[in-house]
């Protein structure tokens, strides 16, 4: 459990980051809060030639009332986004999903950039910021979610581009939210996770958002899903129905906490407790 | 079946209430603690010694394989690096791991070279050592070793290994069965003869990695040709024995320390190849040498536990009376034996039968060689695969004759008044009381206002179903009186040691050849040393660990230490006043036999203010002006006890489950465990111990596997894939206790450090079961995942629909619909108590 030699670098301002990025070729990685580099390091999974770390950049810190969005500091700790009034606000989805990554060791030193960063599919992150059409802020660019996740472990970054930030918008303010997670134990990662958000009006779902988590290879969303239960009853029967879409279009991974099979049966179940309970059903 | 008077039956048992002056029974907070949990300490990775070099192992990533080359050249040649070696350099001086329990005449037993020579037999055995000014260094190194395997087919499956014709772990053995034994009391053939009810099972116990919080380290050094091995070790002076026969250093120029030992649980009660090899570098090199593992690298290559495939039958009357209970074992020894890997299945062969009555038993067991880490003890070492056995068939049994559980289990066990009994399996259970700690269980559980709600959920479909788990247990504890080891062919005896010393102050050193690793001796064998000396708990301090300190001993597992150690100690306390007292007589000028002795003072019968504390004895004595006559000038003492039988904790476990049909998710809503445990030292290191226990048993059921592929790579390196749970994952646990006293030593004590893994496995499938027997479940193997279980119900649902009597739980969503069927019950897919939050 000892990494392999690597250079480790802690620039104060963003070119001077984005420098040692590209002095690296392609051999760099950006460290933040390295609760999941470290691991991969430790167990010789990664072999980067330089660690640049970023903690050390003002651009990446606090969490900002954007006007339409709030900006989020990829630097900003779980732990902090849990507390952000901001946040509890306008993205209180984000706040719960947080609240059930690993164990509060971990939230305290992990962060929400190197949490969407490292694109991990079972991360619970990802799924969330795709729900909410997130915009990733870059050294160089802005991406939409959507492109931003692009296989397992593996984003639209460049390898000399520094993730900012995320931007989340502030028109699901007063959805109801829920992140409805399964894992074995409550350490573990999600077997699989649904994020959800449900406008109501009249009693009935006007419409929602559904993210999934660990259904493929990057987070997913359940597009069919928000078709079937928009403008649609606020019932239990009516959110499994449209459940049973959930796995569409997915393509679950099989390990040691669960078969494909079994992770598509799961994606519905909870996709219509994750409604249920952000529609108040 | 016994009726009697619950309350009665428990007003004998009831724990005594403390005396406020003694020690023994007293709560008191380990001392050992603040520097054990704050790290000050210390652990054997926290030694540092001049000019230390530091060794790291390469280890095959192969199951089976021919090595055809090695290439050490570029490793040597790495900045930091002193040596590099392989087995073949080895070859000359290493020996063979040693295996003390031939446990038949015939057994197969393959050399087991510490690092591989010219074949691996399974992923994580050594192929060469590093040595290098640091650990960086020597573990980098490792990278530029070559090796060329030329790969074997890989065993993986036990059933698979015994067939004509399987391939062979040790080509040259001819065979992979290692061993079979057997075991038979009374006539099973009458017994199954015409049996009205035979219930046959088979269940898997799958293999365990035992986990210690501290990994396995060692620091060896030499010093002209006196060595001195520091390991993070359970088995100090066992180790040393072993290390002296293997090496050939002689016992009497090795001393080996325990320092302070973060856990074991059985996985560090091993004479380990790293321990042998650090040994041979320090002697090589001439300077001392460090090695601590990483956790995956423990993983693979500190021994595994359980792995067992049991083959049950039990027949019974048709009033539930058990006539006789066949088992029928395959037990995966791993590639090669270790120190006691044989013999930890036949530790159940005597468990089997529990606390029940029955006419006949037979017990046959098969040790298999597979491409596999070796398995050995591991907390219960073969007792919890015993004890789920006949809990799981109890239930089965119970299930079959539409009897409560509970009450199968009273027409079959031993009545309190019948002890002493003689078991089937030939054990003579000295003491316990079944009735009195289940009655106790039933009332802390509300029992019956479970089974109600439990009725309830279960007419009303409820997608979350309550299951209620019984495990009514005994285990045998205290290993062990010497001459039944000896009649089970192992190596050594069953003995402890124990020293006291009476400083001239009147302070007091214990010496005691128990090896605590966690478990609070030094604050337990102080309790017991203040109060038979009359001494404050504070002026006894407690030494062990360290063959240069305490020279005798048998080391700590199978929950030995106070049932034999604890013992020892009493022993020795009471020939240190049995001296005392010949020289207070002596200074009071009075008859030996006229002197009290209480409270720490020897006085004259009948003649108040005529007294001399322990103290003002044991200065007189080390001053040696005015003696007895032939009195040695000291009143130092020492005792070696050796158990005339084990011990036999006993105790009544219930739990209750709540299983999500729709995940499968298991959820363990209430838990009580009242065990018997006899006499009691220190209360709250029994509840820690019972709390740890049954984690790990709740951990064998719910969550642990160390799972390979079928090419027997283990899959399970990392915590994030073999689960260990948390406190966030279990139920606070209600414990409370019976108090039998043992009968068979004088501090009426049993053993406490394994009973809640032994107990515990079973109550939580038999809950599992439970919930879902309505649905016609009658298994799901451990560990009992929330896909396991799903699948098990799925299973059932595509073979038929639920079965009658309670109206099957649910209909609509969820599973019926996925498989384009109607599913049982009705209603909503969210449960009262679901995931949902």
């Amino acid at each position: 459990m000892i990494p392999a030699i690597f250079d480790y670098v802690r620039p104060s301002s963003l070119s001077d980051a984005v420098a040692a990025l590209r002095e690296a070729d392609e051999e760099g990685k950006v460290i933040a809060g390295g609760q999941s580099l470290l691991p991969l390091l430790r167990l010789r999974l990664a072999y980067p030639e330089v660690l640049v770390d970023v903690s050390g950049l003002p651009e990446l810190r606090g969490v900002r009332d954007d006007g339409d969005s709030l900006l989020i500091g990829a630097m900003t700790t779980h732990y902090e986004v849990i507390r952000d009034p901001l946040i509890q606000a306008h993205a209180p989805l984000l706040a719960a999903a947080t609240a059930t990554v690993a164990d509060p060791a971990v939230r305290h030193r992990g962060t929400i950039g190197g949490s969407l960063a490292h694109a991990d599919p079972a991360g619970d992150l990802p799924a969330v910021a795709l729900a909410m059409d997130g915009v990733f802020v870059t050294s160089a660019r802005e991406i939409p979610a959507r492109d931003f996740f692009t296989d397992y472990l593996t984003s639209a970054l460049e390898p000399d581009e520094i993730l900012l930030g995320v931007r989340l918008p502030k028109a699901y303010t007063g959805w109801g939210f829920h992140y409805e997670k399964f894992h074995r134990t409550a350490q573990a990662w999600a077997v699989v996770g649904v994020a959800c958000l449900v406008r109501r009006t009249n009693g009935e779902v006007a419409e929602a958002r559904v993210g999934l988590t660990n259904m493929g290879p990057t987070p997913v969303r359940a597009y069919a899903v928000e078709t079937a239960v928009a403008d649609g009853p606020a019932s239990r029967q009516a959110f499994q129905a449209a459940a049973q879409d959930a796995p569409d279009g997915t393509s679950p991974p099989s390990d040691l906490h669960g078969s494909a099979e079994y992770r598509r049966h799961l994606a519905q179940v909870l996709t219509a407790r994750a409604l249920a309970a952000a529609a108040g059903a | 079946m016994s009726e009697i008077a619950p309350e009665a039956v428990a007003e004998q048992v009831t724990p005594s209430a403390p005396d406020a002056t003694a020690e023994v029974g007293r709560a008191r907070r380990r001392t050992e603690d603040a520097r054990l949990i704050t790290g000050r300490t210390n652990w054997t990775d926290n030694i540092q010694l001049p000019g230390m070099l530091h060794v790291a192992f390469l280890r095959s990533p192969i199951s089976h394989a021919r090595i055809a080359r090695i290439d050490a050249d570029a490793a040597r040649a790495r900045p930091g690096v002193i040596a590099v070696l392989t087995g073949a350099d080895l070859a000359g001086e290493q020996g063979s791991l040693p295996c003390a329990w031939p446990v038949t005449e015939d057994m197969v037993l393959p050399d087991h070279p510490p690092v591989a020579v010219d074949e691996v037999r399974y992923v994580g055995e050594p192929v060469a050592v590093v040595v290098a000014r640091d650990r960086y260094a020597a573990v980098d190194a490792l990278e530029a070793v070559d090796v060329d395997y030329e790969a074997l087919p890989a065993v993986v499956d036990m059933e698979r290994a015994i067939e004509e014709g399987a391939d062979l772990v040790h080509a040259g053995e001819g065979t992979n069965k290692s061993y079979t034994w057997v075991f038979e009391a009374g006539d099973l053939d009458a017994a199954f003869r015409d049996a009205p009810v035979v219930i046959e099972r088979r269940y898997v116990q799958q293999r365990l990695i035992p986990t210690a919080m501290e990994p396995r380290a060692v620091v060896c050094s030499a010093v002209g040709d006196e060595y001195t091995l520091w390991s993070a070790t359970q088995i100090p002076h066992i180790l040393r024995l072993m290390l002296a026969t293997v090496t050939g250093i002689p016992e009497h120029r090795l001393r080996v320390i325990a320092p302070d030992v973060g856990g074991g649980f059985g996985s560090k009660l091993q004479v380990y190849g790293e321990e042998v090899v650090c040994l041979l570098l320090a002697r090589r090199l001439g300077r001392p040498v460090k090695w601590t593992e990483s956790r995956s690298e423990g993983n693979m290559a500190v021994h595994h536990g359980r792995d067992q495939i049991q083959r049950l039958s039990l027949a019974a009357d048709r009033d539930g009376r058990i006539r006789g209970l066949k088992v029928d074992l395959l037990a995966d020894m791993g590639a090669y034996l270790m120190l006691v890997t044989p013999g930890i299945p036949l530790l159940g062969a005597f468990m089997f039968n529990g606390i029940y009555k029955m006419d006949a038993y037979s017990f046959t067991c098969t040790g298999v060689f597979t491409n596999k880490t070796p398995t050995d003890a591991y907390r219960g070492a073969g007792r919890p695969e015993a004890t789920f056995a006949i809990e799981r068939l109890m239930d089965e049994l119970a299930n079959e004759l539409g009897l409560d559980p509970l009450d199968v289990r009273r027409r079959n066990w031993i009545r309190h008044e019948e002890f002493p009994y003689d078991t089937i399996a030939g054990l003579t259970y000295d003491s316990g009381n079944y009735e009195a700690a289940t009655e106790k269980a039933l009332r802390l559980f509300e029992y019956d206002k479970l089974r109600a709600e439990q009725a309830d959920r279960r007419d009303r479909g409820d997608p979350v179903q309550l299951g209620i788990g019984v495990s009514t247990f005994t285990e045998m504890c205290g290993l062990a009186p010497s001459r039944v080891l000896g009649s089970l062919s192992y190596g050594a005896g069953g003995w402890e040691h124990a020293s006291v010393r009476v400083l001239p102050s009147g302070k007091v050193e214990v010496v005691t050849g128990s090896s605590a690793h966690g478990q609070g001796h030094e604050t337990a064998w102080a309790q017991i040393a203040a109060d038979r000396l009359g001494v404050p708990f504070e002026d006894v301090r407690v030494l062990h660990g360290d063959t240069g300190i305490s020279p005798k001993g048998m080391d700590t597992y199978g929950s030995r230490s106070l049932a034999v150690g604890g013992v020892a100690l009493f022993n020795a306390c009471d020939k240190v006043i049995d001296k005392a007292r010949r020289m207070a007589a002596h200074l009071l000028e009075a008859d030996e036999g006229d002197i009290e002795f209480s409270g720490g003072s020897f006085a004259v019968k009948g003649v108040p203010g005529q007294a001399r504390t322990l103290q003002e004895v044991a200065l007189a004595a080390f001053a040696a002006h005015d003696l007895p006559k032939g009195f040695e000038p000291s009143l130092d003492s020492e005792a070696t006890h050796d158990p005339e039988n084990f011990s036999f904790p006993h105790g009544t476990h219930l739990c209750a489950a709540e299983v999500d049909t729709e995940t499968g998710f298991v959820r363990i809503r209430s838990y009580v465990a009242v065990d018997d445990v006899g006499k009691v030292v220190n209360p709250l290191i029994v509840e820690g111990q019972v709390h740890g226990g049954l984690a790990q048993g709740i951990a064998q059921a719910l969550y642990e596997e160390a799972v390979y592929d079928e090419d027997g790579n283990l899959t399970t390196t990392t915590m994030a894939d073999y689960l260990v749970p948390s406190a966030a994952d279990l139920p606070t646990f209600t414990t409370d206790r019976t108090e039998t006293p043992a009968t068979t030593n004088p501090l009426g004590v049993k053993g406490v450090g394994e009973a809640g893994t032994i107990a515990s496995t079973p109550a939580v499938v038999n809950a599992i079961v439970d919930a879902l027997r309505p649905y016609g479940v009658d298994d799901v193997p451990m560990p009992c995942t929330p896909e396991r279980v799903w699948r098990a119900l799925t299973a059932v649902r595509r073979g038929s629909a639920p079965p009658g009597g309670a109206p099957g739980p649910g209909a609509g969503g969820g599973l019926g619909s996925t498989e384009g069927t109607p599913g049982p019950g009705a209603g909503s897919g969210l449960g009262s108590a679901g995931g949902a939050a």
